[in-house]
Parts: C-alpha cells; sequence; structure tokens
C-alpha cells in the first residue's frame, strides 16, 4: 500500500531506468549492474513461475476431457475442450453456476461501488472537518481494521436471525458495504491530495459541501478510490465464511460457496469435479478483467498528481 | 464454575436420556419427553423447510410436492456435513431458526443429540410401525438404543464389499481372496508382479472404522451413565496389526485417497482391489474410465473362513430437528423421502444413494447388471452385506475430532514413524479429552 500512497510524489518516468543514469557517472558500476539485475531478474522469474503456475493448472485442466484429467500430465495440454467443458458447466442443473456468477458479480460489484462512496465520504469528512471525537472515531475504525470478517461472521448472523434476515441477499450484501481499511487509506490519502486551498476556493464560489466532494475531492482521490474499490471487490469476490453462514438457499450462492459445495458433494457425484475445476478457472476471469481495466486509473491518477 | 457445572449436569441429564427413557432437559423450547403430546397434525397448509447436500434431491422432493398440495417442502443446501453444514445447524438451533428437517450422516447423530439438537419423533404417525421396513442396525442408529424415542430417520447405507480387478486376477491366476489371510497372500503375489493389492488411505478413518466394525469391534458405547471409548479394543487391534503388516512389508500402496494420483493407480491397474461401500462403485467408474469391464464384486474378506460378517462405510438420514413446528408434518415427508419405491428409486438415480430399507434392497433400479462390472448385478452382493452389518455398532459425540486425530496418527504411519495402534491409542486419549472439555461424563 504504501507504493501507492507515496507514488504521487515521484515522477512516473523516474522509475523506468534508475541504473542507466547512474552507469554514466560511475564507470565501475555495469559489473555491479549486471550481477544485482540479473538476480533480481531470476527472483522476479521464479516468483512469477510460482504464481502463475496454478493458474496455467488450471487453466489446462480446465480445457481437458474428464477422462484425459486424470490420465494426462496436468501441466501439459491435451485435446482442446475448453468451450465444451464451459457449455457443460453452463448448463448443469439449469445454470445454477451462471446465477452464483452473477450474484458474485451483484455482491461484490455493488458492494465495493458502495462501501467506496461510505468509505471516500467517511474518510475525506475525517480528514478535512474538524469536530470533535474526530480522533476517537478514527481510533475506533482503526481498531476495526484490527478484527478480521471472518470472526464478525457468527455475531452477525445471530444479529440478523433477530430480524429474520439470514437467508437473503441483504445478509451479505449489507456486511460487505463496510471497510475500516477503506476509511483509513482514504483519510490518509485525502489529507495528503486534497488541499485545504482548493475547498476554500470552492467554498468562496458558492459550491455546497456535498458538491465539493464529488466534483472535486472525488477527482483527486482517484487512485485510493481505484484502490479501495478494487480492494474491496476481491474482498467481497472471495469472502466465503459469511455466505457459508448466512445462506442456504442455493440460487442466492456467490460462486466461491457454490463451488465449494460442488467440492464437498465429489465423492458422491464425482462427475461434478469437472465442474468444480472449470468453475474455478471461469471464476477468476471477472477479477483479471476488473484489475486490467482499472489499472489505469491508477496511471492516470498519478499524472494529474504530478501535474498539480 | 458455576457455569460449568451446570452445563455438566444439562450435559448430564442428556445423557442419561441416551439410554433411559426421554428425561427432560433443560436447554431449549421442548423437552425431549413430551415430543408425544406434541406430535399432532397442524390446521391448514404447513411449510416445511429441508436441508440436505445431496445433489438433485430437489427433484425427489418436487415429486412430494406435487402429490401433497398442503405440505409443502423447500429444499435449502450448502456444503456436506463436516464441510460446514452441521456448524451452521448448530449455529441456526442456538439462533432459533434451524430448518424443519436435516440431513445428519450417522456418525454424527450422537453429537446432535448430546446438544439437544433432535426432535424425539417416537410418538408421530407411524414411526415405531416403521421399525420393521428398516435394515436392522440403522435403527439402532436413530434410536440410540432409547425406548419410545426416534430422532431420524434412516436413509441410505454405505454396506461394503470388495472390489477387484477380475481380469488381472484370472490373467496372474491368483484366486480371488475370501479371509483376509488369502488377501495376504494375493497382495504378496501382486507386489511380486509390481502392482500393489490396495490402498491404505490416510484420512479415510471412517472407512477404518468399517473394518473394525465388520472385525465386531466397537469404538464407542454408552453405558447410560457414560461413555466408554474402546478404540484400542482388542479387534480394532487386530484390525489395526493386520493393515500395519501391509502397510510395514510394502503391499500397499499410500497415496492420498480422492486425488488424481490415486484415481490415477486404479486407472492404469497398479491398485487391483478397493474394499469399499457400495457407493464407491460410481467413484470407480468415473475415476479409472480406462478400466471398464475389467472389475467385479465379491464380499468382503472374513476374519474366518465361511463367515459373512460385513461392515459399513457413510451414510445418513433425516432428522427433524429442535425447535420444528410441524413434527407431524415433518416426520411425515421423512418417511415418505426414505421408504417409498418412487423416492428410493429418485434418489438413486439423481445421487446414487443406496436405501435404508429392506424393501429399497430389491428395487428394480438395483437388479440390473452393471456394464463398467462387466454386467455383473453388483447390488446382490451389497444387498446381502447389508444384512450382515452388525447391529450394535454405536458412534461418539466427536467423531470430527476422534478422525482428525486418528488421520494424524496414521500420516504417521505412512511417513514411516509409528505404528496403527498407536495411532488409535493416541486418538483413543485425544477424543477422551475431548469429551470431558465438553463435560461429556467418560467412563473410567
Amino acid at each position: 500500500m504504501s507504493a501507492t500512497l507515496s507514488a504521487p510524489a515521484r515522477k512516473p518516468d523516474a522509475s523506468g531506468e534508475p541504473g542507466a543514469s547512474r552507469s554514466n557517472r560511475k564507470p565501475r558500476a555495469p559489473r555491479e549492474k549486471l550481477m544485482s539485475r540479473s538476480a533480481a531478474m531470476i527472483v522476479m522469474v521464479v516468483s512469477c513461475f510460482y504464481f502463475l503456475l496454478p493458474v496455467w493448472w488450471l487453466f489446462v485442466s480446465s480445457t481437458k476431457s474428464r477422462e484425459q484429467f486424470g490420465s494426462t500430465n496436468g501441466f501439459l495440454l491435451a485435446d482442446f475442450n475448453l468451450f465444451q467443458n464451459i457449455g457443460n458447466l453452463f448448463a448443469y442443473n439449469d445454470g445454477i453456476y451462471l446465477r452464483w456468477m452473477l450474484n458474485s458479480v451483484l455482491y461484490a460489484g455493488a458492494g465495493a461501488l458502495i462501501g467506496t462512496v461510505i468509505s471516500a465520504m467517511a474518510g475525506y469528512a475525517l480528514a478535512k472537518y474538524r469536530f470533535p471525537g474526530r480522533e476517537l472515531v478514527f481510533n475506533v475504525v482503526l481498531g476495526g481494521v484490527l478484527v478480521p470478517a471472518t470472526a464478525l461472521a457468527l455475531p452477525l448472523f445471530l444479529i440478523f436471525s433477530q430480524v429474520g434476515a439470514t437467508n437473503t441477499f441483504w445478509s451479505v450484501f449489507l456486511p460487505s458495504l463496510v471497510n475500516p481499511f477503506g476509511v483509513y487509506l482514504a483519510r490518509i490519502y485525502a489529507s495528503a491530495s486534497v488541499p485545504d486551498e482548493l475547498l476554500e476556493a470552492s467554498r468562496l464560489d458558492g459550491s455546497g459541501e456535498v458538491r465539493t466532494f464529488f466534483t472535486i475531492a472525488r477527482k483527486l482521490m482517484t487512485p485510493a478510490l481505484v484502490t479501495i474499490f478494487l480492494f474491496q471487490f476481491v474482498a467481497i469476490w472471495n469472502n466465503f465464511f459469511l455466505p457459508l453462514i448466512m445462506l442456504r438457499d442455493e440460487s442466492l450462492f456467490p460462486v466461491t460457496l457454490g463451488l465449494y459445495t460442488w467440492n464437498s458433494q465429489v465423492n458422491q457425484i464425482p462427475e461434478i469435479r469437472t465442474y468444480v475445476i472449470i468453475g474455478a478457472f471461469v471464476s477468476i476471469i471477472p477479477l483479471i478483467i476488473a484489475f486490467l481495466s482499472l489499472q489505469r486509473f491508477w496511471q492516470s491518477g498519478l499524472g494529474s498528481g504530478s501535474v498539480k | 464454575m458455576l457455569r460449568k457445572n451446570s452445563t455438566r449436569i444439562v450435559a448430564l441429564g442428556v445423557l442419561s436420556a441416551l439410554a433411559l427413557t426421554g428425561c427432560a432437559s433443560n436447554s431449549g423450547s421442548g423437552s425431549s419427553g413430551s415430543a408425544a403430546a406434541d406430535c399432532a397434525p397442524a390446521d391448514g397448509k404447513v411449510e416445511l423447510s429441508f436441508t440436505s447436500w445431496i445433489p438433485g434431491i430437489d427433484k425427489v422432493v418436487d415429486l412430494w410436492n406435487e402429490k401433497n398440495p398442503d405440505i409443502q417442502v423447500t429444499v435449502q443446501t450448502g456444503p456436506n456435513g463436516n464441510g460446514g453444514t452441521y456448524k451452521n445447524f448448530f449455529n441456526q438451533l442456538e439462533a432459533g431458526n434451524a430448518p424443519d428437517l436435516g440431513q445428519i450422516e450417522y456418525d454424527a447423530l450422537p453429537n446432535f443429540r448430546v446438544q439437544d439438537g433432535l426432535e424425539n419423533i417416537a410418538a408421530c404417525d407411524g414411526v415405531l410401525d416403521s421399525k420393521d421396513q428398516f435394515i436392522d442396525w440403522t435403527w439402532n442408529q436413530v434410536t440410540f438404543g432409547e425406548d419410545d424415542a426416534v430422532y431420524a430417520v434412516p436413509q441410505d447405507t454405505g454396506p461394503m464389499a470388495m472390489y477387484y480387478r477380475k481380469d488381472l486376477f484370472e490373467k496372474a491366476g491368483i484366486p480371488v481372496p475370501t479371509t483376509w489371510d488369502e488377501y495376504q497372500a494375493a497382495a504378496e503375489k501382486i507386489r511380486a508382479q509390481g502392482g500393489y493389492i490396495t490402498n491404505f488411505p490416510q484420512n479415510d478413518v471412517n472407512w477404518f472404522a468399517g473394518l473394525v466394525w465388520q472385525a465386531g469391534g466397537q469404538w464407542f458405547s454408552n453405558s447410560g451413565d457414560a461413555w466408554n471409548v474402546t478404540l484400542d479394543s482388542p479387534e480394532s487391534a487386530k484390525v489395526a496389526d493386520y493393515w500395519q503388516g501391509l502397510i510395514g512389508d510394502d503391499l500397499v500402496s499410500k497415496v492420498p485417497a480422492w486425488t488424481d494420483e490415486w484415481n490415477n493407480a486404479y486407472n492404469t491397474g497398479s491398485d487391483w482391489t478397493w474394499i469399499s461401500a457400495v457407493w464407491g462403485a460410481n467413484s470407480i467408474s468415473t475415476g479409472a474410465p480406462d478400466t471398464s469391464g475389467n472389475w467385479a464384486v465379491a464380499p468382503m474378506p472374513q476374519w474366518n473362513a465361511g463367515e459373512k460378517a460385513a461392515g459399513n462405510w457413510g451414510g445418513s438420514s433425516t432428522a427433524v430437528l429442535k425447535g420444528s413446528e410441524h413434527p407431524y408434518e415433518a416426520t411425515k415427508f421423512a418417511l415418505w423421502l426414505n421408504t417409498d419405491p418412487e423416492a428410493l428409486t429418485a434418489l438413486n438415480q439423481e445421487a446414487n444413494l443406496y436405501p435404508a430399507t429392506k424393501d429399497g434392497l430389491t428395487l428394480p433400479v438395483l437388479a440390473d447388471g452393471v456394464p463398467f462390472y462387466g454386467d455383473q448385478a453388483i447390488y446382490d452382493v451389497f444387498a446381502e452385506a447389508s444384512g450382515e452389518v452388525n447391529p450394535d455398532f454405536t458412534w461418539g459425540p466427536t467423531m470430527t475430532q476422534t478422525y482428525a486425530d486418528v488421520a494424524d496418527g496414521f500420516g504417521g504411519v505412512l511417513g514411516g514413524s509409528g505404528t496403527l495402534t498407536e495411532a488409535l491409542k493416541n486418538g483413543q486419549e485425544k477424543t477422551i479429552s475431548a469429551l470431558e472439555a465438553q463435560s461429556i461424563p467418560v467412563a473410567k
């Protein structure tokens, strides 16, 4: 996280070739540079390999037919059945998998969007307004960062039980909106990147506080907001324990819980194993899309920060 | 201290209810003894919720809903019992919003009984009369040997037999083993040819329990005011020593069960037999597709030649959970689900469940030969095994913990340290401490 926070201070192209400018000044550097660079490269390649290997396995396994899955090497392609497998997956059990994906997109997409707005507003208010108890509120939020979401699942279940709202969309959606880390990040970023002078100026021009926040502060805070959104999107997408405890109706499941449920039935219906694997592969695609399409906002945010 | 004592008293109360007749326990809304007065039909339409992780069970329930417009059942689902659904049941019982009906495996029933999570449905219409329809051992699982008490309706069973590669045995000229001694002799011959007779799984402790069950052993018993834990009983030790010998002489493979490696060992013909439950038929045919037509099923090897003892691995029941407002209707549905030929046939076709009723074993759907097993009518073997399962086997109230601790020990054995007997002894000690930690009395 510190990288994102300190990034606006640095020029984007300064990180490009730090070794190149140094080597001009020091003639003896190339050898050292070569060694350290190749060491760095090796570390990067090894860790890249390490992180991508399971994804590769997942991809390869998703392309195989059920017979070849057990009998061929897990890392080598066999007959390419990916689209046929995906078709079977989407058709199985009246297309329940698509329903789960849709649920996940709804829980994670809408949840992260609204959650980011809440975090941004709370963080901005804590950074820019002086009011009694401000530090106390902030410290309580900070304390919230330390409480793992898993530990709150059971108390939440008992609370939702009292109002009869377990096994509903809201029982998973509402708790997902809360993100103390997002508030923390938004506060730090707002106090660093939104100048008080700008707010004064907009007030003098007659802009209301809410309008100022949505037109001026929001734009200045964009890189932090994208970060909060992505983090919360991934957190809700991967959230498993809360839906596990709250939901009993299959049509409300997010894809994580659905796949887990299938996986636990493998002993009974061995055919399901194929669906679990293809389902896992398909379920990571929205995450990849979310990251690739949102990362440019980080860059544009960096740029606009440096121009200011 | 006070609190600890009071939970202890509750646990004692519930426990004595286990062996004596319904003694009122003071937690929850109703008391176990008064179920008799409660089990009356409701006026008008009733809606029931039923949680089960059996794939496709909603289609079976649809059959019921069509015929019973006044008792509509909604299926809820989740991961398998130990994967989270049992934990959810306990949370829901605590919060007072448990489903009316829940699927519970036999080895988890005592836990729910000790925690007072089950309705006594003995007084409900037709329950006691249905006793003779069910296979004897399953009835003991749902009554815990109490008088006038029934806590669930048996659903399915997993009688065990021996799956073996008929073609390989014939080709090698090895007779199909009928006793455990012959099984060991065959194992040596197979090893000499480079194969393994079977695989010893680290984590399927309930499979091992099935072998102890066959040998006439008991892991738990309940004397009325305390539990006896006998993982180290002589029968248990006999089975452990036998498999310890096979492991020590490298006569069995040791890959983790239910993995690709394990499937592959069967698919390539390196493992020749599998002592397993009836539902395992499907596991082999999907895990080892290349061996289609080469398998056959024979009764389990015996400890004494000429005997017919069989073990059981798995199976579950449909229980009416504590706090259900409609035990009468819930029971009616549970009895239909688990005795009606149409329902049993659908359960078998959708989810490969093997019935717990005597009549269910002769369902037409179970009579045909199975192409994967060379058109052998394999379910005849299991039907016979089903009648030979010792009716008195009892599960303990903390099986999840017992399985985990014994599996840890088994893992050590497969890695080369310790013995199976030591693993069982260790599991025994851990189980006793776990019971004591829950204030459940243990006989010393």
